[in-house]
């Protein structure tokens, strides 16, 4: 089988990727090694509004599990720090159904001409006098080679189009969030917040987060960093949680995931291959949130796809637009993320009280993260000190 | 040799991300795979979020 593009990975990034190659009139195909696109979810599927009507003008309501008006943001000393929704970040805004979401998304890049397979699993790249030229895979159990000028490596934290490629894409155990949610119900949810609980006690090195889905629905989810988890630690954190938060409260579903939180890759490119999304760690190394970065990214590979083909040039040198885009759009937010997590893991729960407490008195319901963090700095300036240069 | 435990495994695909070894575990649907190249590093046990992967004694 032949094609221009082979897109690894069917989430929104692969076909965000898909969709943007196939429109420029490339033959496109998108893999998908599980049989059903968007199922199990492994997010916790908030997403700030603006952004996402950034790449999709039209929103679908059945997208949309819950509109929120913001953020509620509890220290471990329980004060509450409330924040409107077009400030609280990339996260916040939109509750998405993802399960119809990123169906729907493959399904946009099927009407664009990209050819979808599920079932099929890449087990590895083609090479031809030493260049990749498309990938091997598994399709319901028989091997099926598919030629192609280009692999989009969008096939998520567990990702092996890179490794195979030649790029390093191990995360340190520091450096992946290992994250458990529940959707339970509860009358008790507030379908107009989302809820973020930090504290080394209640989710080392990360925090936990209860999403609103609308009737009386909510993923109460929680992300620790590997470096401080232990087998089965972020179960066991989040149905102690979901018992004191929720005592009435039933788990109706459960997932389980991994987020990269390791800041900028050196390199996301190699002859005839991108990765986008959470295989080229383009998660914010903060929140954890990933799917409007990985969107981005996907129809910046997509488009520079279409212009590296037309030039004949598939090499890691023709493929550089797409290095030089994506580091323009999001690589500053990546790495200031990753500073501000690297400084957080170091702090403890009283620290976290005398940074977050404070707050309590001004009036950040209009403030951004940014704004907030200048705050914090402007109050705690000895402890925050580290942060200096990223708070300027 | 690592031991997957399929009747906890939720089948998130995070350690194989942590894995230094890229051949040596995949995620097929539910199914997890090691293979003999696994080093018994056990750096993936810390990560599942369900502690579904055990280091064999």
């Amino acid at each position: 089988m032949r094609c221009d593009v082979v897109v690894v990975g069917a989430g929104p990034g692969g076909s965000m990727a898909a969709k943007a190659a196939a429109m420029a009139g490339l033959d496109v195909i998108m893999l998908e090694k599980r049989q059903e696109i968007g199922d199990p979810v492994r997010c916790a599927e908030g997403v700030s509004k603006a952004s996402l009507k950034e790449f999709l003008p039209s929103i679908d309501p059945r997208w949309i599990a819950a509109d929120v008006k913001g953020a509620k943001l509890y220290a471990p000393d329980g004060t509450c720090l409330t924040m409107s929704e077009d400030k609280a970040g990339a996260e916040v805004g939109y509750v998405l159904e993802r399960k119809v979401f990123d169906r729907s998304l493959a399904a946009e890049a099927a009407k664009s001409g990209a050819r979808i397979m599920v079932k099929t699993r890449a087990t590895g790249l083609l090479f031809k006098d030493g260049k990749i030229c498309g990938v091997k895979t598994i399709r319901f159990g028989e091997a099926l080679d598919i030629e192609s000028h280009i692999v989009i490596g969008a096939d998520g934290v567990e990702s092996k189009v890179g490794r195979w490629a030649g790029i390093d894409t191990t995360l340190k155990p520091k450096d992946i969030s290992t994250c458990a949610q529940f959707l339970v119900e509860d009358k008790s949810i507030d379908s107009n917040y989302c809820e973020f609980y930090f504290g080394n006690r209640i989710a080392p090195g990360g925090y936990i987060w209860v999403f609103p889905k609308g009737d009386n629905l909510a993923n109460v989810g929680i992300g620790i960093v590997g470096s401080k988890s232990e087998p089965g630690l972020p179960t066991k954190l989040i149905t102690n949680f979901v018992q004191e938060r929720f005592p009435k409260g039933k788990a109706v579903e459960m997932v389980v995931g991994g987020d990269p939180v390791a800041g900028v890759m050196e390199t996301t490119t190699a002859d005839g291959v991108m990765l986008v999304g959470d295989a080229a760690h383009h998660t914010d190394a903060l929140t954890g949130g990933g799917i409007l970065n990985a969107m981005r990214a996907g129809v910046i590979a997509g488009e520079v796809a279409a212009k590296a083909i037309a030039a004949g040039d598939v090499t890691k040198a023709g493929l550089k637009e797409y290095e030089d885009r994506w580091r323009a759009a999001i690589s500053r937010n990546l790495e200031r993320s990753y500073e501000y997590k690297e400084f957080l893991l170091k702090l403890t729960d009283e620290d976290l009280n005398k940074l977050l407490g404070p707050l309590a008195a001004e009036d950040i319901s209009k403030m951004d993260l940014r704004g907030m963090i200048r705050l914090m700095f402007k109050l705690n300036p000895k402890l925050l000190w580290e942060l200096r240069q990223l708070v300027v | 040799m690592l031991d997957a435990n399929r009747y906890k495994c939720c089948y998130c695909g995070a350690y194989v991300s942590v894995c230094p070894t890229c051949s040596s575990m995949e995620l097929m649907e539910t199914w997890i795979e090691v293979s003999q190249g696994c080093k018994d590093c056990s750096v993936c046990t810390k990560i599942c979020p369900v502690g579904a992967l055990e280091a064999e004694v």
